[in-house]
């Protein structure tokens, strides 16, 4: 029960994207297609998962001034080897994301859950924590890549990043309908600001049947 | 002349914030006061610059020449962090009361991804010496800028009548997209 409570907690309730404003970089700049950010996810929950894993084992002889640097060498040896087997097993994908894989290292997420989950709790724990703060980051930016390809090209694509196949590829919009501005930066704030804003609605109506009873 | 072209694209055409979004957390985080983006500003420029130069001859003259372009991440990211401390220090002594309004954000200046994109990006477009310099210079500048209009924008909008549900950061987001666009009105400067 805790367990999925721990999971559920890093997907809704504490979602690192909109609801802390954790690792907006890589969030913002990969979201212009579900492609993109699927492969960008499953880098960062493997980068996050096994990041946390090996914090939480090494807690109790990681000297306390110099956590910190250990924890980013850990992260970035990590994202190295992601990158690594990335650009040799799925070379498009790695094109395609491009600086964003090695910047995984500086997103506050994984840094963020090192200090404040995987330093204090066990191995296990650790591990649930890494996958459902993990899942919580592609909810997030599936969310807004949905929506803003869809927006921009009227369809929406999804291939195999390992031998090219493709998955699907359905257009919903006519060509004459799409807005371009969502493929740009501009769009990619804007579905944010909204998204957001939902986020914010939906809280504020969950929260106020519980005033009333109290 | 090419110089110039690339240190004017960097601040205004490939703007770190505005068309890579880089540079979010601090963004979003010290943006409520002039002041405060100010110093912030000040402190990402120093730490970008210093160690762009030194990732860049680290790499050019211990990593090439030994084929350990591999431990380019980690080599970096140690750097970039000790920089932060250097800063940190620096702050703490001569202005203790910036270094109270950055609070958090200071340190977290080593998870600034811009710092860490402009060394890795040196490298990966095969810069020289010089345009190290010129980029290295550039994109922090670029950063200022708007983290300081940006900073403006919100204190006026603290005083508006914003709807409740985009109080905060998504007004804030909202703001920042005008700006995008703005911004995108100049990619034919160059």
């Amino acid at each position: 029960m805790s367990l999925f409570k721990n999971l559920s907690n890093g997907i809704v309730k504490e979602n690192p994207v909109f609801a802390l404003y954790l690792g907006l970089c890589s969030v913002l700049a990969v979201s212009n297609s579900i492609n993109n950010a699927l492969g960008m996810s499953v880098a960062v929950i493997i980068v996050l998962t096994v990041s946390n894993v090996i914090i939480a084992a090494m807690r109790k002889i990681i000297p306390n001034d110099i956590r910190i640097p250990v924890y980013i060498v850990v992260i970035a040896t990590l994202v190295k080897i992601v990158e690594m087997l990335m650009q040799a097993y799925t070379p498009e994908l790695f094109t395609a994301l491009g600086v964003f894989i090695p910047l995984i290292v500086v997103n506050c997420i994984i840094l963020g859950r090192a200090e404040a989950y995987a330093s204090k709790n066990t191995v296990g724990a650790s591990f649930i924590d890494g996958i459902g703060m993990g899942l919580g980051y592609t909810a997030g930016i599936f969310m807004l890549a949905a929506i803003r390809q869809l927006l921009a090209t009227g369809g929406l694509n999804l291939v195999n990043p390992f031998n090219q196949f493709v998955f699907f590829d359905i257009t919903l919009i006519p060509s004459e309908f799409t807005i371009p501005l969502f493929a740009q930066p501009a769009g990619a704030f804007i579905t944010f600001a909204v998204l957001a804003a939902l986020l914010e609605v939906y809280k504020q109506s969950g929260s106020k049947p519980v005033k009333k009873g109290a | 002349m090419e110089l110039f072209s690339l240190f004017i694209s960097a601040i205004f055409i490939n703007n770190i914030i505005l068309n890579r979004f880089l540079g979010m957390c601090p963004f979003m985080g010290v943006s409520r006061k002039t002041s405060s983006a100010l110093g912030m500003g000040g402190a990402v420029t120093f730490v970008i610059f210093f160690s762009s130069i030194i990732t860049f001859g680290l790499y050019t003259y211990i990593l090439e020449p030994f084929n350990l372009q591999y431990m380019d991440l980690i080599t970096f990211i140690l750097i970039i962090a000790s920089f932060v401390q250097l800063v940190e220090m620096i702050i703490k002594k001569f202005s203790p009361s910036l270094y109270k309004s950055l609070g958090i954000f200071l340190p977290l200046i080593t998870t600034n991804c811009a710092v860490l994109f402009v060394a890795l990006e040196n490298i990966k477009q095969g810069f020289n010496f010089t345009e190290t310099v010129v980029y290295a210079l550039a994109v922090p500048i670029g950063f200022t800028l708007v983290l300081i209009i940006f900073s403006s924008i919100r204190e006026r909008l603290d005083i508006a009548d914003v709807p409740q549900a985009l109080k905060g950061n998504p007004v804030a987001m909202i703001v920042a997209a005008i700006m995008a666009l703005a911004f995108s009105g100049l990619a034919g400067l160059v």
